[in-house]
């Protein structure tokens, strides 16, 4: 008698098992379905507010008419309020660095002076970038206050000086996040986080709970081959990640106007080798790890690197070297760049492709090591 | 390419010096035994004795350290696969799904066996174990006894040649246990071959023959007949009054090794007849107590080696 290392009908039986256990478990099923909405209400709205009212400290030597009609103005746009007024330089940059005002702003002794003379004098504003969407905004609109700042100050003789160029030059100075992270950034890249943290942890659990339930005695026991396990218990979470994803593309688009450039058959293609990748993260996790709290933990020690490597939450060209080339390893980083792509610039399969092939690498890798060490015995 | 066909043989299991450590310890210790093709073997043994452990190295779930050993002509190192298809193993602890019902469960383990006409099948386990009534019950809210009788019609389910039951009665009701042995006599009259562990005296006696292991060893094999032939234990019955008062003072008498009580009666044994007698005689003239001579229960037998068991451990 010949055994095939996989039989069709075996691996059906696991997967119709599962699709009933998670149909009993209420609560897992709920999280399944609220975790994207939850997470993507709160970032979301994180991100699309716009933060006025912002603490401003004004280091000024320079009090004469302008400046204070220039302040009026900042605070008349309502994302400035002047809460400090420090005495030195010095206890400016410790505001900042406090985290007590969002923006420093700077006029220089001699700016009336060198105004009149029609010097185009600098302001500096300084930021504190380590929120860059919060000061975004605010920034925007300081722009827009150059011109029109001093429009009914400089009348009459002075009139000339409001011409083009801008009688005055804002230099806006980010500080601690040179790179700016834009909002539709993070849409994309929360629906990555949100399939690497639930597939992950659904599945991690999978196999270890058999063995502190003591259903795996059971199943050992029977003809079941390893493949057929693993796989059985994979199958049913990829048709919840797509439930994930679809919810999460819905309010992208629905509530947070995300475009999807691209093609959404692609994207949905990408989804999927991505879904797969973290469930084999998963299950190898469960295969290697004794019980479920280590399977939480390894599933822990994956996602922190995966969150903060990837590119998600820092800009992955800002990262060291080293970091980078954790980041590779990361699917998350490649399927960033994916749905990045294709959701914001249209990418088609070629552009695609690149960030593809590692992806599938991952999971032939991962998959063997899991296979590797799933344990066929009670040892 | 090696295809093994099992042989014909006669003896379905056949292990050689099995042994096996958990930590340092040793847990199953060069066990031989053999079983014959439609044979009831019994397994008997304290607890911690290594029955279980003995139970799942013939089934493949755990790898003997040393030793080697054949189950239905498949090698139990290296042909775990085939013996899996033909071996129905119960567990001794509650191994199916608590989510799933009676149903549900059954219906799993038949398509894991890929069993041709399913549906069948599932109804007429659940038909002849009498669950009839409860299929749609999640397994998780069935009684401990109820849960026994599940597992024993699953791990039937899908025809087996060789059956490996690790207490398969334990939590069972009389009638419930009585229909289960009667189940088994007609099954290895068809040429199925069982192997059971058991705490119940009375299920050993319903054994063709019976292993008694103590620290991972046989200390003691045969026919429930050899086994008290070969005790050599004598025992007395005594009934009356005071019996309590009574058996305190046998305790302390020579040659007394066991003084238990059954209802209204004491059972009195040892291994030297002659002292045993000895020790006795003072109470015998004793108008308020009737003796007599009687046969060794199996269980007398198995305390007996009980004791003598744990001496030669330590
Ligand atoms: N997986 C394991 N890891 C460590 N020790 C184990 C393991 N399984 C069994 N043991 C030890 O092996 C010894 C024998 O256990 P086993 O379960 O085989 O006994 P048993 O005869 O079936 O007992 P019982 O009648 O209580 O079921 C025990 O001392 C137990 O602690
Ligand atoms: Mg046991």
């Amino acid at each position: 008698m010949t055994l095939k290392p996989i039989s069709l009908e075996r691996l059906s039986a696991v997967v119709w098992k599962e699709f009933i256990q998670l149909r009993r478990d209420r609560l897992t099923f709920a999280m399944m379905i609220g975790i994207p909405l939850i997470q993507l209400t709160l970032f979301g709205f994180a991100i699309n507010s716009d933060p006025k009212h912002l603490p401003t400290a004004l280091y000024s030597n320079d009090h004469s008419a302008f400046t204070r009609s220039l302040i009026k103005s900042l605070e008349n746009s309502g994302y400035f309020v002047l809460t400090e007024t420090p005495a030195t330089e010095a206890e400016a940059q410790r505001l900042l660095a406090l985290g007590e005002v969002q923006f420093v702003l700077s006029i220089p002794v001699d700016f009336t002076r060198r105004l009149l003379r029609g010097e185009h004098p600098s302001v500096l504003l300084e930021a504190d970038a380590t929120d860059p969407v919060a000061i975004g905004n605010a920034v925007m609109a300081l722009n827009e206050l150059t011109k029109s700042a001093l429009r009914y100050d400089l009348k009459g003789s002075l009139g000339y000086l409001n011409s083009s160029p801008a009688p005055f030059e804002l230099r806006v100075h980010k500080r601690y996040n040179p790179e700016g992270v834009t909002q539709y950034n993070i849409v994309p890249g929360l629906m990555g986080v949100v399939l690497t943290m639930t597939m992950m942890m659904m599945t991690g659990l999978a196999i270890t709970r058999e063995h502190e339930r003591g259903t795996m005695e059971n199943l050992l026991a029977t003809p079941l081959r390893p493949l057929e396990v693993m796989l059985g218990k994979i199958l049913p979470y990829v048709a919840i990640g797509y439930v994930q994803v679809a919810v999460i593309l819905l309010m992208a688009w629905l509530v947070f106007d995300v475009p999807i450039i691209g093609s959404l058959l692609l994207l949905l293609a990408c989804v999927l080798v991505f879904i797969v990748a973290n469930l084999v993260v998963g299950i190898t996790f469960s295969s290697i790890a004794r019980n479920q709290t280590q399977a939480m933990q390894m599933s822990f020690f994956f996602f922190l690197p995966s969150i903060l490597l990837s590119g998600f939450m820092f800009p992955f060209r800002g990262m060291p070297v080293w970091a980078q080339t954790l980041g590779e390893l990361l699917p998350l980083t490649h399927f960033l760049r994916m749905v990045r792509g294709i959701m914001l610039k249209g990418n088609g399969v070629g552009e695609t492709l690149p960030h593809l092939w590692p992806l599938l690498l991952f999971i032939a890798i991962v998959m063997i090591i899991g296979l590797k060490r799933y344990r066929r015995t009670l040892d | 390419m090696c295809l093994t066909m099992p042989v014909q043989n006669k003896n379905v299991i056949e292990v050689e010096k099995l042994s096996k450590s958990f930590a340092g310890k040793r847990v199953v210790n060069e066990l031989s035994m053999t079983v014959a093709r439609g044979e009831i073997f019994g397994f008997l043994g304290p607890n911690g004795s290594g029955k279980t452990t003995s139970i799942r190295m013939l089934c493949g779930l755990l790898t003997p350290d040393s030793g080697r050993g054949s189950c239905l002509g498949y090698d139990i190192l290296t042909e775990s696969g085939e013996i899996k298809q033909h071996v129905g193993y119960m567990t001794q602890r509650f191994s199916f799904y608590e989510e799933l019902s009676i149903r549900e469960n059954l219906e799993f383990i038949a398509r894991i066996y890929q069993m041709p006409d399913r549906r069948r099948l599932v109804d007429a386990t659940i038909e002849r174990l009498g669950l009839g009534h409860r299929q749609q019950q999640l397994a998780g809210s069935l009684s401990g006894g109820w849960k026994q009788r599940m597992a024993l019609a699953a791990c039937m389910l899908h025809q087996p040649k060789l059956l490996l039951l690790d207490e398969p009665t334990a939590g069972v009701d009389p009638k419930a246990r009585r229909d289960f042995w009667d189940e088994i006599h007609r099954l290895t009259a068809t040429g199925i071959t069982v192997l059971v562990s058991t705490h119940y005296m009375d299920e050993a006696e319903r054994c063709h023959r019976l292993a008694y292991l103590a620290y991972g060893a046989i200390l003691a094999q045969g026919t429930p007949d050899e086994l008290l032939a070969a005790s050599g234990i004598t025992t007395w019955t005594v009934e009356g009054q005071d019996l309590f008062e009574l058996t305190e003072a046998l305790r302390k008498a020579p040659a007394v090794e066991q003084v238990v009580p059954f209802g209204g009666a004491l059972h009195i044994s040892g291994t030297d007849a002659g002292r045993l007698a000895h020790s006795l005689a003072p109470f015998f003239e004793q108008p308020r107590w009737r003796w007599q001579p009687s046969k060794p229960s199996l269980e007398d037998v198995f305390i007996h080696l009980m004791n003598h068991g744990q001496d030669n451990y330590s």
